[in-house]
């Protein structure tokens, strides 16, 4: 796959700034590091040039700042927004939701061949990172105290990329490259694994996972299917608001309704899992979720066209009891 | 001075548990560390430094306060405090040390917080110097020395043993306890260890941060800068910067009816989100761009204007490494300060 | 020998217009199903939300049961057609969770079934009373 550079995007970005396409760009800005990128809003093509970056650690989905860019008062002309194939499957399913203006957007779409960990690099050369050269497949890592090191690509993948499950971008005004395909992924084989243990064993794991949870919200803060203007659980009134779990019993609450909340609108783009502070495996749920919809009621995969109707506001008169679904033998 | 073998670490783990709790920095299934309660074969993380920092023991995420019942028209209130048992927690490294002295200034200045301070009384901290700081460390920006950290007690760990040096009355004792496992010894390994730290701190890229810009009296400076904007744009309200903070002490106060009775609680809080100090006309700070500003110039100018001038950053790095976009208080400060330079 | 006098407490959600007048017959039939059941009346079955479960679960039930038209008869055309997507879904969850999944059911009750009605909560009952306390999913504060 060919790969798309800095210098194509701000190439891109300025001739349809210059052209009156669009009057601004949200792009990725470079941090202190090589690896902390932080998301950010150019308005001229000079700030892009000094600080626009594009390489392995712009893993952001940027589909849901468009909701706050599009509403914007006194804001003329479009926004450019640069999607990776997975990204695109978010914008259609805040799309399908009305939750932006369609017409105040232009998106284009980048190839991507998968996104850098930080954390997996970090656990492999250890603390220390001066610079990481991330131009080849090579990735190479400078540390104070080890020298450099080379590391595989595809060693230090985000979870997301690693089983990415669509390299076909289903929304855009314009595409860079060439569009990729749908993939057959192995992404639901970890929920099988969990799904293949004793009811015991799977307690045992997600008590473990979910006890490590220090409710920051940073999982919901980041879900472009979250877009409640307000969370049940910041909602006084809600009778379950609550800012910090007092047991286990919380813990699981929260991460079985934020979950629930965005099953059959949630395109697995794998957001929640990235920035968990804590490395609690989020994208297991909202798998369970993705999975258990396809095979209860047919392969959905939500963003995939704009307008469908999500699984939970659908059904059939022939769908299956709930208590066959928790006793089907081929789960 | 003294010092153990470090193959004997276990020893000296379980002489010290013998008498109080102990907890250590110990991996967890994923490779990051937390503190745990030390039990036989627990082992202690070789991590710089936990995810969650080490306020927790002092100032937990969540506690009750007390209880309410009503009988009719009466109302009984049931202290539930205990009397808290000794606990030491080994490897609190120099940052986490300081922030328990800006925790102090807020807690235990009148009225001072009971619950807090009674922890305080128990607690004995056993510091550990960083043998190899991250890039992502600052704290030496902030008058920290990674290589000395205060505590009751300080060790540094080297390839073969771990020095302990007491530097208060509990530290005396804790060592005193210990005595039968450690030896007497001078102090050159450790000056060396000192000095090797204090050279890598000199390479570490966020040394030079525009500290003399910030501190106190500056409000009227920045409250308005239109910097802010762009700072803020694309926060996501999350509260993981203030949760894995060393130095964030704010909370709510709430209360659970069981049904049977109240308890009353209280847990973290996060100025970041927007039901932080929630009022009936609603939260005071109604953009994210208010909530940003507000919890910056708390780090940078509110606290030292209160607190003579002692900034409310430890340069942990914490959120630098947490903050799922990357924005953090060093961008601030270089975005903010670094204006009059150019 | 010990007698195990442990009594579940189970929540039942009956929807007004099939499962709740089914409850009313059993009772007009007198039909008899255990005390321990509690039936909380909601307009549809559609109504209950996957939160009003888990929470019951905090308050302290040991098994909670969805009882709503038969598929088809909903007042509402089509509100348990929902629910039956809904519940299968979280039921599956919680089952992920590690939770027994014996302590949730659906199960569709018209208004002239008193007989199943009285039927399915002697079973249900049994089934939680089986199980014994519910220890996956409570939230210690509120136990006594």
């Amino acid at each position: 796959m060919q790969k798309i550079t800095r210098d194509a995007l701000i190439e891109k970005a300025q001739t349809l700034l210059d052209s009156g396409v669009v009057t601004r760009v949200l792009g990725w800005k470079k941090g202190d590091f090589d690896y902390d990128v932080t998301p950010a809003l150019f308005t001229d093509i000079e700030s892009m040039k000094k600080d626009f970056v594009f390489g392995d650690f712009c893993g952001a989905n940027f589909s849901k700042y468009l909701l706050k860019e599009t509403k914007k008062i006194g804001v003329e002309g479009k926004v450019l927004v640069f999607l990776k194939s997975c990204d695109t499957y978010s914008f259609n399913q805040l799309l399908t939701e009305h939750r932006f203006d369609r017409e105040k957007v232009y998106a284009v779409g980048i190839p991507c061949d998968g996104m850098v960990d930080v954390n997996k690099i970090k656990a492999i050369v250890g603390d220390g990172i001066v610079s990481i050269d991330d131009s080849a497949e090579v990735i190479k890592v400078e540390t104070l105290y080890d020298g450099v090191k080379e590391l595989n690509k595809a060693d230090i993948l985000l979870e997301r990329c690693a089983n990415c499950k669509s390299r076909k971008h289903v929304a855009y005004d314009e595409l860079m490259g060439e569009d990729g395909e749908v993939i057959d992924s192995n992404r639901f084989d970890e929920v099988e694994k969990l799904e293949k243990m004793s009811a015991d064993e799977r307690f045992a794991f997600w008590q473990n996972e979910l006890s490590r949870c220090i409710r920051c919200n940073a999982c919901r803060d980041v879900c472009p299917a979250c877009t409640c203007e307000k969370c049940v659980f910041n909602n006084p009134n809600s009778g379950v608001e609550n800012k910090a779990a007092a047991n286990s019993f919380e813990e699981q609450m929260f991460h079985i309704i934020r979950a629930f909340h965005v099953a059959g609108r949630c395109t697995d783009c794998g957001e929640c899992s990235r920035v968990c502070p804590q490395h609690i495996p989020l994208h297991l749920l909202n798998r369970k979720f993705i999975k258990d919809i396809n095979s209860f009621y047919g392969d959905y995969q939500a963003g995939e066209t704009v307008g469908s109707r999500a699984p939970l506001t659908n059904f059939t008169k022939e769908d299956l009891e709930p208590s066959e679904a928790v006793n089907r033998e081929d789960k | 001075m003294r010092k153990i073998s470090l193959s004997n670490l276990d020893g000296l783990f379980a002489k010290i548990a013998e008498k109080s709790k102990l907890y250590i920095p110990v991996d967890d299934n994923k490779g990051f560390a937390a503190f745990k309660l030390w039990a036989e074969g627990v082992k202690m993380s070789n991590a710089l430094n936990t995810v969650r920092s080490a306020k927790d023991f002092f100032f937990p995420q969540m506690e009750n306060l007390m209880e309410f019942k009503t009988e009719g028209k009466n109302i009984e209130i049931i202290d539930i405090r205990e009397e808290k048992e000794d606990f030491v927690v080994f490897g609190v490294r120099a940052c986490d040390v300081k922030s328990f002295e800006i925790l102090d200034r807020v807690f235990l200045s009148e009225p001072v917080d009971s619950y807090y301070a009674s922890r305080r009384e128990k607690g004995v901290i056993v510091s550990l110097a960083c043998g190899k700081p991250a890039e992502t460390c600052f704290c030496s920006a902030f008058g920290i020395d990674p290589a000395t950290p205060a505590g009751d007690i300080t060790a540094w760990k080297t390839e073969t043993d771990l020095y302990l040096k007491a530097n208060t009355e509990k530290g005396e004792k804790l060592l005193s306890q210990v005595e039968g496992l450690t030896e007497d010894c001078d102090d050159k390994a450790v000056e060396e260890q000192k000095k090797a730290i204090t050279e890598i701190v000199k390479k570490l890229p966020l040394q030079n941060l525009p500290l003399d810009k910030f501190g106190k009296g500056k409000t009227k400076e920045y409250f308005d800068s239109p910097e802010w904007d762009e700072l803020s744009s694309h926060c996501l309200g999350c509260g993981t910067c203030t949760f894995v903070c060393p130095t964030c002490q704010c909370y709510d106060v709430k209360d659970f009816n069981t049904g049977r009775e109240v308890k009353r609680f209280r847990c973290w809080d996060s100025c970041m989100y927007s039901d932080f100090t929630l009022m009936a006309h609603g939260n005071s700070r109604v953009s994210q761009k208010e909530r940003f500003r507000q919890r910056f110039m708390h780090k940078l100018v509110y606290y030292p204007d209160n607190n003579d001038g002692l900034f409310s950053c430890v340069g942990c790095g914490r959120c630098l490494s947490k903050c799922p976009i990357s924005m953090n208080i060093v961008k601030v400060m270089k975005t903010l300060g670094g204006k009059e330079n150019v | 020998m010990q007698v195990n006098e442990y009594k579940p407490k189970i929540v039942a959600f009956c929807c007004n217009w099939c499962s709740y007048a089914g409850a009313d017959l059993a009772g007009s039939n007198r039909l008899s199903y255990p005390a321990e059941v509690k039936v909380i009346r909601v307009p549809c079955s559609c109504r209950v939300n996957p939160m009003f479960i888990l929470r019951a679960f905090q308050r302290g039930a040991d098994g909670v049961i969805l009882c709503g038209c038969h598929p088809g008869d909903c007042h509402y055309t089509s509100g348990n057609y929902y629910t039956r997507r809904r519940m299968a879904l979280l039921f599956s969850m919680l089952d992920y969770l590690g939770i027994e999944k014996e302590r949730t059911r659906v199960e569709w009750v018209s208004a002239a079934e008193g007989a199943k009605f009285a039927a399915t909560m002697n079973d249900f009952v049994q089934t939680v009373t089986a199980l014994g306390e519910n220890k996956r999913l409570e939230d210690l504060r509120c136990k006594k």
